[in-house]
């Protein structure tokens, strides 16, 4: 596969911080731009992707929401640590969007397919 | 060949592990800020079987009076220097 | 920073011609804001404000360019479902000015 496009790195749990909601922001701004978006959820991260948030009695916007917009930004490559989910007992079915699970051994081949790696 | 930047402390653990998970044998591991303290001893023992290799930033070392014996540091120089030998910089925090 | 008296309703809006409170808006301000624009709206202006304030209710944003011109293209068809075809109907920045008339924030990541 071709050195193409950002990675945006996301690993920190939604609404404790603005991290998530950045993370989204900047991957929309890349694919406004044109750039081929990446999205890789680890640690944490994952949590973003859990179906059922509604934060409105915290006073936040629904990430649920702005995730289901992604394909229309053409990001359609979600990817997911699978030991990062594991570790956390979720699986897959739990999450917002179909992801592609990310072994652990196949991250650096992951990191080096995109020009950029953005942590966010 | 991707420079990983790390600046958490040995307490944040699942920092490290996800940083060395994505680590290749061409990698290098730049501490930073509070990940210097990975040098200390008890911890460096803990890198020292890491695929690539790893170094310390050593203005940060110097600020929490830290010495590393057990891993080499760079100065600014030395952090640029890095940035411009690797493909990417990919930062853990 | 103004009112504007529309059907009866005092509505307020930002420097850039958004609304404040966007449980204001109503068809009647969106004629008043086209008047603004220099537009007449007609019922192909209708389908994409509409089409606009679903976006925004189901994702919760206002949506930049490429967004749009897909959203119009799955809901609209292939025709309408094209840059030229929203520059037409909203002249200069279609994603600002249909925003702003159907009564969503301005879009964020907008160039």
């Amino acid at each position: 596969m071709s050195t193409d496009g950002i990675l945006v790195l996301t690993r920190s749990a939604p609404y404790g911080s603005s991290a998530a909601r950045d993370a989204l922001d900047v991957a929309l701004t890349c694919s406004v731009f044109e750039q081929p978006v990446t999205l890789l959820f680890l640690d944490d991260g994952v949590f973003q992707l859990l179906k059922e948030q509604s934060p409105s009695a915290i006073a936040q916007k629904n990430l649920n929401a702005v995730q289901q917009s992604l394909p229309l930004y053409d990001i359609e490559r979600l990817c997911v640590g699978r030991s990062s989910l594991e570790q956390r007992g979720l699986s897959g079915a739990e999450l917002i969007l179909p992801v592609e699970l990310i072994d652990d051994a196949d991250l650096p081949a992951l990191l080096a397919q995109h020009r950029h790696v953005l942590s966010i | 060949m991707v420079l990983h930047t790390l600046n958490q402390a040995p307490a944040n653990a699942a920092c490290m592990a996800s940083a060395l998970a994505a680590m290749t044998a061409q990698d290098t591991l730049l501490l930073i800020e509070d990940g210097v303290y990975w040098t200390l001893p008890t911890f460096a023992s803990q890198l020292a079987n890491i695929p690539g290799s790893v170094v310390a930033l050593a203005p940060d070392l110097q600020a929490r009076g830290l010495t590393s014996d057990a891993i080499e540091s760079v100065d600014d120089a030395g952090f640029v220097a890095l940035c411009v030998s690797h493909d990417k910089v990919v930062s853990w925090f | 920073m103004a009112t504007e008296n529309i059907a009866g309703q005092a509505i307020a809006f930002d420097d850039e011609g958004y609304l404040d409170d966007l449980s204001q808006w109503s068809p009647q301000v969106a004629e008043y804001l086209a008047t603004q624009e220099g537009l007449r709206l007609t019922e192909a202006h209708w389908e994409i404000l509409y089409l606009l304030r679903d976006f925004y209710s189901r994702y919760e944003h206002s949506p930049a360019m490429r967004p749009l011109v897909k959203a119009v293209k799955q809901s609209l068809g292939d025709d309408k479902g094209r840059s030229i075809y929203l520059m037409q109907l909203f002249p200069g920045s279609p994603a600002k000015v249909s925003a702003r008339l159907a009564g969503l924030p301005k879009p964020d990541n907008c160039l």
